[in-house]
């Protein structure tokens, strides 16, 4: 239950029993991906991240599915983890 | 503790009444309760008790009927505090019959991802009714086929053995994590129908394609098997799988696998489309191959793609 709104809340599938350590390395790895898309993602309260953009769009998260919704608002396209130029550049 | 939901999909006129009526026949089923589009498809006046009101009656051997009302999330809330009013019996079972033209995603997802709903049922298995019949029809049955935990072959007695055997095939090429059930008027052993929830049991019989078969909308669906030889971090595979299902989720229908994440016994994930369970430890493998393994059922995608953008992820991670 959140205390702040009163609604039931449930964890994301992927943050499960996640510990401090978990939630900054998985803000690291984040941070890899959103880079070649010109973003960047800030670990803060709870499971939520801060997203931000080079142009100062900033957007507060409630989990790791919300991100990627906000992400691609963000970036005005999708963020395709399969795409050739993105690995090319993780490689890199 | 919370009640098990079966989920019972498939295309208009492919059996899904009848395997329902013929289910609550069982003694072993007593004390479900069936949430139905109409009362009058089920064929229950035989076994029929009494009505409760317009949409709700009660069946001999304790199960509670019922037709859909209003959203799904609503009425198992309102389910439950009927319940606990004494309005109707006690039920330790749900069963949802979808409607046969409906992709059932958003119904696993509401399973999955209410806000309220999942802290009072658990999504125990798919199944989907398929006409032996007259085959598969569109992409909606195809997406019915990716979703299934078990796939019921109906009417097999009405169709040519090598038709059947060829649909068979299909389905399997569709979905090779699906057991296969060839089943008469609705006649099957419960148990056979609920016990695949946890079976871990992946690509074996028929091995996935490597590469997808070209093509557009139902044609070109296909299961594509990963097995990755090294541990799969953790932290990097939930970033992925997220970002995939986000820019890819109309064309991902389902991912199934069990991950080596380093402990004893491997991780079980499950996901349809964007609806994704809660991944499951096992205590042990359920084979000597410990190998992560992962079946992706799609379009518009490589294993070598896949597998690629995996193991980048994979190396991001600072334990990886």
């Amino acid at each position: 239950m959140c205390s702040l709104c009163g609604v039931m809340s449930k964890e994301h599938w992927a943050e499960l029993g996640d510990g401090r350590r978990a939630r900054v390395f998985r803000a690291a790895v984040l941070n890899r991906v959103l880079e070649h898309f010109g973003l960047s993602a800030q670990a803060w309260a709870g499971s939520q991240y801060v997203l931000r953009d080079r142009k100062g769009g900033t957007a507060v998260v409630s989990d790791l599915g919300a991100l990627w919704v906000e992400a691609e608002r963000l970036h005005g396209a999708p963020l395709d983890p399969l795409a050739a130029d993105l690995l090319a550049a993780l490689e890199s | 503790m919370k009640t098990p939901v079966v989920l019972v999909t498939g295309f208009l006129g492919s059996g899904k009444t009848t395997l329902i009526a013929r289910l609550l026949a069982h003694p072993e089923l007593g004390e479900t309760a069936v949430i139905v589009n109409e009362l009058g498809e089920v064929g229950i006046d035989h076994h029929l008790l009494r009505r409760v009101d317009e949409r709700t009656v009660l069946l001999a051997n304790g199960c509670v009927c019922c037709t859909l009302r209003d959203d799904l999330a609503t009425e198992l809330r309102d389910l439950l505090d009927r319940r606990d009013a004494g309005e109707i019996p006690h039920f330790s079972r749900v069963v949802v019959e979808t409607t046969g033209i409906a992709d059932p995603t958003p119904i696993v997802n509401t399973l999955l991802a209410d806000p309220l709903v999942p802290h009072h049922y658990e999504l125990q298995t798919v199944v989907a009714t398929v006409d032996g019949q007259h085959g598969l029809a569109g992409d909606e049955a195809v997406k019915q086929v990716a979703a299934a935990d078990t796939l019921v072959l109906t009417k097999p007695d009405l169709a040519a053995s090598a038709a059947l055997d060829q649909l068979e095939g299909r389905l399997e090429r569709i979905n090779p994590t699906a057991p296969v059930l060839r089943v008469v008027h609705g006649d099957v052993d419960p148990a056979t129908l609920l016990e695949h929830h946890a079976d871990p049991r992946l690509p074996g019989r028929a091995a996935p394609a490597r590469e997808p078969a070209h093509g557009h909308g139902e044609s070109a669906v296909a299961a594509i098997a990963l097995e990755l030889d090294a541990s799969v971090d953790w932290i990097a595979f939930g970033v992925w799988l997220t970002m995939l299902l986000q820019a890819r989720g109309a064309d991902v229908l389902r991912v199934k696998g069990l991950l080596d994440v380093g402990g004893d016994g491997p991780l079980l994930v499950n996901c349809v489309q964007h609806a994704v369970h809660p991944p499951v430890h096992l205590d042990a493998w359920p084979d000597d191959d410990h190998r992560s393994r992962l079946v992706f059922i799609g379009r518009g995608f490589t294993a070598a793609a896949l597998e690629a953008s995996l193991r980048s992820f994979s190396r991001l991670s600072p334990e990886g």
